[in-house]
């Protein structure tokens, strides 16, 4: 990303920004003004017919919505295209195919309305739009979905990971053993859902191996011993889920409170696809009050993958002045957190 | 005899000063946690009150100070130990002089190497968890994450954890006080030990998610 000199915001009519999420599944068109105000947020996720996602067939989906899905955004914001000042884009970490539709998508609009791109780490945009809707300033953030599962906070001038998954993301800890249970998802009730509802009649708890090393976790042992239980066939499926439920968020808490007491910052902000799960929430909010921090979970539309959140952290990077040239626009699939200055924080 | 006093509310455990037989000590308690059904908590808060001191006395006979055990209380998940006078290394580092600095984390890799080649896996090497007390002598604390174990896998899962942690808290020299607690390990193990060890943390690194190493391959 360059950096140029700061951008002054001048009172023009081209007051918007727009982003475009592709990471994963989900397709997010977003648009945002430069105080923060969410003018649309349009979303079409990908549900496979079975099995996982298959990176090719979700990045099909994403280029046969991608044009409804910015009409939509236009006219929900009740904003026309010559009014954006900035094309924002997810630039990574997620699936090849998908993030190169998106990538193309944004870089088709800001030839055409001949307007600067601005790349945005998806997990930075998960972390800003958190603080955006819940009004948390300096968090410690736990970032939970099916492709990532890290704390985070900010000191020196970037988001700095305390901890983080060994192997697998939760969500996928979650998705592959409903997979493997013969579970089956909607949309609008993804394999989270599913397992958080059985879990409610989950009466006993089934050890399985607990594993937190330091500041990080792994979640990849936990998942091999929920399916091997399963197919054994001797636990109730209920048990089974109310217990996988029950040790991995007693794990990722644990990690969360250890980077609490170890910043000692006020706030925690609970954000990703995970974040909607009613018990992840309240074991959470347990360790927030306990050290007097002030817990902050960002509402479903905004905690799952979507646009807004890339337009809002394009919104955020561009008053800096950070813009990304198409030369430099190609994906970046590995892209950690921790590698991308955020000039906008303190 | 003075109540105990509050010192540090951990994540983990909580940490009391307080008097104890005429000596100042540290009670270190596990709390129960409200956030996870009881039967998992009993669970882990038992076997780490367990495993800790086992390790603590481990460490000791491997060269590396840590504070003496005077009592475990299996049913209140707390242990009494020393009281180690000193300063944490964690407020030290970005305070003291570079020289200062890498004889400090020379000293720091030396312990960790003599730790590991008796077997002792810490678990959780941040600078939080060391001490320099008034004679300049480094003391470990917190094992409660730590194992026996002999394994190069582990070995490196516990050195790239206190890279990580150097990187979150000392991000400014981190690399120059990684670079010292090699040497200082090195300085400990058999040639080949420390050669296996440093593969396995670059393997170790590789494995994580999005780092650069493996980003070139794409």
């Amino acid at each position: 990303m360059l950096k140029d000199a700061k951008i002054t915001m001048k009172k023009t009519d081209k007051a918007y920004c727009l982003g475009i999420e592709s990471t994963a599944d989900d397709f997010g068109v977003g648009i945002s003004t430069f105080n923060g105000e969410i003018l649309a947020n349009v979303r079409s996720d990908y549900v496979p017919p079975e099995g996982g996602i298959h990176p090719r067939e979700a990045a099909r989906h994403h280029a046969e919505v991608a044009g409804k899905a910015l009409e939509e955004a236009f006219t929900k914001s009740k904003t026309k295209p010559k009014n954006l000042a900035a094309i924002a884009f997810s630039q990574g970490p997620g699936l090849g195919p998908c993030l190169r539709t998106g990538a193309t998508v944004s870089r088709a609009l800001s030839s055409y309305l001949d307007l600067p791109l601005v790349g945005v780490n998806h997990c930075v945009a998960h972390i800003e739009i958190g603080k955006l809707k819940t009004g948390a300033v300096d968090p410690v953030t736990l970032y939970v979905s099916g492709g990532n599962t890290l704390v985070a906070a900010f000191e020196g001038g970037r988001y700095r990971v305390f901890g983080e998954t060994l192997d697998i993301a939760l969500g996928n800890c979650l998705d592959v053993f409903a997979r493997e249970a013969g579970l089956r998802q909607a949309s609008g009730m993804p394999f989270g859902a599913v397992i958080e509802k059985l879990a409610m009649d989950g009466e006993k708890l089934i050890p399985l191996p607990y594993a937190v090393k330091g500041m990080d976790l792994s979640l990849s042992g936990l998942l091999t011993a929920a399916v091997n239980l399963f197919k054994k066939g001797r636990c109730r499926l209920e048990d089974l889920c109310y217990s996988l439920q029950e040790t991995a968020f007693s794990m990722v808490t644990e990690v969360t409170e250890r980077a609490l007491a170890h910043t000692e910052k006020k706030e925690v902000l609970l954000t990703g696809g995970v974040a909607s799960n009613r018990r992840l929430q309240s074991m959470i909010n347990v360790i927030a009050k306990e050290h007097k921090a002030k817990f902050c979970v960002v509402p479903s539309e905004f905690a799952v993958d979507n646009g807004a959140m890339v337009a809002w952290t394009g919104a955020l990077a561009y008053m800096q002045g950070v813009v990304t040239p198409v030369e430099k626009s190609f994906v970046k699939l590995r892209w950690r957190l921790e590698e991308v200055e955020v000039p906008w924080v303190k | 005899m003075k109540p105990p006093v509050l010192m540090k509310k951990g994540a983990e455990a909580s940490l009391y000063l307080a008097v104890w037989h005429g000596r100042k000590v540290i009670i270190k308690k596990r709390l129960p946690k409200q956030y996870r059904p009881s039967e998992l908590d009993m669970q882990i808060r038992t076997y780490r009150t367990i495993h800790e001191p086992q390790l603590m006395h481990e460490a000791k006979m491997a060269g590396v100070p840590t504070p003496t055990i005077f009592l475990v209380d299996l049913k209140n998940a707390s242990i009494i130990m020393e009281y180690v006078e000193g300063e944490q290394i964690k407020r030290l580092l970005n305070r003291v002089s570079k020289n200062e600095r890498q004889h400090l984390c020379f000293n720091i890799g030396e312990l960790t190497g003599l730790l590991h080649e008796y077997g002792v896996i810490h678990g959780d090497l941040t600078t939080s968890n060391m001490i320099l007390n008034s004679e300049g002598k480094i003391f470990f604390v917190d094992f409660g994450l730590g194992e026996k174990n002999k394994e190069l896998e582990a070995r490196g899962v516990d050195l790239h954890l206190m890279k990580r942690a150097l990187q979150s808290t000392h991000f400014r020299f981190a690399d120059e006080c990684f670079d010292a607690v090699i040497e200082g390990y090195a300085s400990v193990l058999r040639t080949e030990v420390l050669r296996n060890v440093l593969d396995k943390i670059k393997e170790i690194e590789k494995r994580g998610r999005y780092v650069a190493e493996r980003r070139e391959r794409e």
